[in-house]
């Protein structure tokens, strides 16, 4: 096995005895997954809440309905949110691109899929805002009350929805900065474009969760 | 750690994907959200959905962290830092399954 004389030598065959870098990532790296560590027990937590309030209650709204949308006069259950869906994930995609040409310091293309990667948040951002209009204003959701189920619906709705989409706005303009960081050469003259790869850290995360807030609340 | 030796991230020798893996993973992204709206649509009912839903929420969340977030490409250090407390979360769920069951069954 060659030993490297770097700061921060990763061998990857070497799983233990880390010396000055157990871990193997920068600190900033790591500061970012104890972050998203901690952000998953917020997640789970809200879940695991949910799952026991509706299996206590019994019975529950059906979101096919509520979340369907009316095309040419038939009713596609779900439809909105399966769109959400596709937009989230696409949007995951875009940024493992935006992550992958950042390895090779493509300086045009990093800032292209960061871009893109907004955009689709935005949309994403802006799909729910239709969907809270539509339940407040149309229907009279409230977190106490709703005509669909019991009350307690609005509350978890509001709860999960909210903080996730809290945290799609943020990752938009936290990956404006990285962006304008990117554009104003800022890497370059680091020699690192890391940052880029943190800020994927996060923006997969809220893909992630939305994964389980997806199956649990919309499909189940 | 002394000044002027810190590193920004990209360490020597670490391993990427290609652009190609990521493709791949984002597509098979794809195609398990969709099968899991059709269990829905389907209406697939009782334990048979909970399941497949399950199955595919896990598939989902294990190829993101995996291939995209970077997880399988990591010192295994990390990886068992990250995934070990998970079990808590786990544990949590578990905790809560006596009181769900009871209010199920006096149903």
């Amino acid at each position: 096995m060659a030993t490297e004389t770097t700061a921060h030598p990763v061998e990857q065959a070497v799983s233990w005895g880390g010396g000055v870098s157990p871990f193997g990532v920068s600190w900033q790296k790591l500061m970012m997954w104890i972050f998203v560590l901690s952000d998953a027990f917020i997640f789970g937590s809200f879940l695991v809440s949910y799952a026991t309030t509706r299996t206590s209650i019994g019975t529950w709204v059906d979101t096919g309905k509520v979340f369907a949308l009316h095309i040419a006069g038939a009713e596609i259950p779900l439809l909105l949110i399966a769109i959400m869906t596709f937009i989230l994930v696409s949007s995951s995609g875009t940024m493992a691109l935006a992550v992958a040409n950042a390895y090779e310091r493509k300086k045009r293309e990093t800032i292209r899929y960061l871009m893109l990667t907004m955009f689709l948040g935005l949309t994403f951002v802006g799909c729910q805002v239709y969907e809270w209009t539509h339940l407040i204003v149309d229907y009279g959701v409230r977190p106490w009350w709703n005509p669909f189920g019991p009350p307690q619906f609005g509350a978890y709705f509001f709860t999960l929805t909210g903080f996730h989409g809290l945290h799609v706005l943020s990752g938009v303009v936290y990956l404006g900065v990285i962006a304008r960081q990117v554009a104003r050469g800022v890497y370059d003259r680091r020699g690192s474009y890391a940052n880029v790869e943190i800020a994927g850290l996060y923006w997969h995360f809220v893909d992630l969760v939305w994964v389980f807030i997806f199956t649990m609340f919309y499909l189940f | 750690m002394a000044e002027g030796t810190h590193v920004h991230g990209e360490q020597v020798g670490a391993v990427h994907a290609p652009i190609r893996t990521y493709l791949i993973v984002w597509g098979w992204l794809f195609v398990l959200s969709a099968l899991a709206y059709f269990v829905d649509i389907a209406h697939v009912g009782g334990w048979l959905k909970a399941v497949l839903l399950t199955v595919l929420a896990l598939m989902k969340a294990g190829l993101i962290v995996a291939f995209f977030m970077h997880l399988r490409f990591e010192r295994l250090a990390l990886v068992y830092a990250i995934l070990a407390p998970l079990i808590l979360l786990v544990a949590l769920a578990v905790g809560v399954v006596p009181d769900g069951l009871a209010v199920l069954m006096r149903r």
